[in-house]
């Protein structure tokens, strides 16, 4: 069985997505908006601690810290960080049944939606607050032409990573069926683990090697790391690999759980 | 004929139901939704799938389209295994969940349309001529532009109808499709999957409670009970069944006596001086015309109208006689 559909099929499904989240301008900005309130009082925070510390903090001067939090904050949207329940909410209603009914592959079908939803997030809840840090607080520009493409791959597989991440807590509907409890759950560890709070190189040592243990650094830290040239040349293409690597390592767990969830399955709702 | 579009053996499919028994305890229930179903479909007939609440119906649909596992038996649905090969057999069938929507719901219809085809992977041309029809027929050009989540439940309908017509299926599989519409809307909506149904031989397969749907699109009536096959036939045969009865009311040109003596029949009723009487009968004790007739000898008719046994109580009374067995 083919796993993808054909171009015309997947752009079809990409473009889907897109426009469905292209509906709800308003939400979009508000969400830009609180992002950017968001990143105010998060690098005045960093800068307050930076200056405490005489300047730099983990390897981090002022501007460097700027962009950190700028981009971290831009991807908010752009990876989704924040409660996705779309596909335990079709569990739970029972339209799971129609996405069953399709020639599609679940999961191919949702990654390529949730693709859509990421480019539409880009135009304006990364951009947004991107501006406004420029404008005011000023950003690292990157010292090689490189940099910007690998940052584009980068965020494309910390999107991934993200949906590959957000679909398994949504696959946990067909045993729970409510997973309000564990997305909370999910929201405030990934967050923090992240690297959306502060980065993962200011943590403590165990809290870094921990986090490190998880997909979650793959959804921030690295694509910041790689615009903030924290890592060059191979380190950085190293570090896209292992993006790579968490991104097929949670599709794949995502494929197996779906496979046992579909052999279980009890459409709810008659 | 085209050989069998659906094939069922034997079909089974257990639920588990769990009951608190006492404050900790939880009893553990099986329930057969559906219980040794074996039935057999040639291409191109309409079936009406009628059964109470909790019969089975919509339970046979998830097996019939690869959605849920049976428990045991065998299914062969245009000759594939629908959960093994749940995606092939997702491009040669079409499916209406009454109560569901295929359709991007923050999008505008047309939006669906053009989603669907790409996902069934139509040729541009073979997607557009086929939309046109569908458009043009159900009268939809007015709300193509319109958002989902704006239209009227009949407005929706029409358009879920259309989403699961669009790759031109061999099997039509419709769940409830006329649940909460109103009386013209569902006319409209009958009309159309008849007329579809004898352009393109498309095998239909219908559940609902709206008999009347069953009576204007069914060439086969199957009906379910408690997950059990309790009647495979026609609309007639299902009548003779359970003994429904028709009945013929005759206005006669002047007052006469009771007509109680017409062979086969029962008076029912004698009302303005026996100017009009109700007459009874089943259809496999004597004909309506052999009784016409033996009215005629009687009395000088001036008009007659005939009542068909009612769909509904058909029904009532085979899961009556169906639960005192």
């Amino acid at each position: 069985m083919r796993l993808l559909p054909p171009p015309r099929t997947a752009a079809a499904l990409v473009a889907a997505g897109f426009r469905r989240w292209a509906t709800y301008r308003q939400a979009a900005l508000a969400g830009a908006f609180t992002n950017t309130v968001f990143g105010v009082v998060k690098v005045s925070v960093l800068l307050g601690v930076a200056a405490a510390a005489g300047g730099s903090v983990a390897g981090y001067d002022r501007l460097e810290l700027s962009t950190y939090t700028w981009l971290s904050q831009g991807l908010i949207g752009v990876v989704h960080v924040f409660g996705w329940t779309e596909v335990a909410e079709r569990v739970r209603s029972g339209d799971i049944a129609i996405d069953l009914a399709r020639p599609l592959d679940l999961q191919v079908a949702w990654l390529l939606q949730d693709l859509g939803r990421a480019a539409y997030a880009t135009g304006v809840r990364f951009v947004v607050p991107l501006a406004v840090g420029a404008l005011f607080f000023g950003l690292r520009v990157p010292g090689s032409v490189w940099t910007l493409p690998l940052f584009v791959v980068s965020t494309v597989l910390a999107v991934v990573v993200s949906f590959g991440c957000r679909l398994l807590v949504n696959l946990c509907a067909f045993w729970l069926l409510d997973v309000r409890g564990l997305v909370t759950f999910y929201v405030l560890t990934s967050t923090l683990l992240m690297g959306m709070i502060v980065p993962v190189p200011l943590f403590p040592t165990w809290l870094r090697v921990l986090a490190y243990a998880t997909p979650f650094p793959a959804i921030v830290q690295a694509p910041v790391d790689v615009a903030t040239e924290r890592l060059s040349g191979l380190d950085a293409l190293a570090l896209v690999a292992s993006q790579l690597g968490w991104a097929a390592l949670v599709l794949v767990l995502g494929r197996i759980v779906l496979a046992r969830a579909t052999r279980r399955l009890v459409v709810q709702g008659g | 004929m085209t050989g069998a579009v659906i094939e069922v053996e034997e079909l089974r499919r257990d639920f588990v139901v769990r009951r608190s028994a006492g404050r900790l305890r939880r009893e553990r229930h099986v329930v057969a939704a559906v219980d040794g179903v074996s039935f057999s479909v040639p291409g191109g007939q309409t079936v009406g799938y009628i059964g109470a609440n909790g019969a089975g119906k919509s339970t046979t649909i998830k097996l019939l389209t690869g959605i849920l596992v049976p428990t045991s038996g065998r299914v062969r649905v245009c000759g594939l295994d629908p959960v093994r090969q749940r995606r092939d057999l997702a491009r040669r069938i079409g499916v209406v969940f009454g109560q569901r929507s295929a359709l991007w719901w923050d999008l505008p219809l047309g939006d669906s349309f053009r989603i669907l085809a790409a996902i069934h992977r139509l040729p541009a041309a073979a997607a557009h001529q086929r939309l046109e029809e569908c458009v043009e027929i159900l009268d939809m050009a007015a709300f193509l532009a319109t958002p989902v989540r704006q239209l009227s439940l009949g407005q929706r309908m029409r358009g879920e109808v259309t989403a699961a017509l669009l790759h031109s299926p061999e099997l039509l599989v419709l769940d409830e499709p006329t649940i909460g519409l109103d009386v013209v809307t569902k006319q409209r909506l009958r009309s159309f999957l008849r007329t579809s149904q004898e352009r393109y031989g498309t095998t239909v397969l219908l559940t609902t409670h709206d008999l009347p749907d069953i009576e204007r699109l069914s060439d086969r009536i199957l009906v379910l009970d408690r997950g059990r096959l309790v009647f495979d036939g026609d609309l007639a045969g299902l009548v003779a069944r359970v003994g429904a009865e028709r009945v013929l009311v005759v206005d006669l040109a002047q007052p006469g006596p009771a007509l109680d003596d017409v062979p086969g029949t029962s008076l029912r009723s004698v009302e303005a001086d026996g100017m009009r009487q109700q007459l009874a009968f089943r259809a496999q004790d004597t004909s309506a015309a052999a009784v016409v007739a033996a009215v005629t000898s009687r009395a000088e008719l001036t008009d007659l109208t005939i009542r068909e046994p009612h769909i509904e109580d058909v029904v009532q009374r085979l899961y009556v006689t169906s639960q005192r067995s």
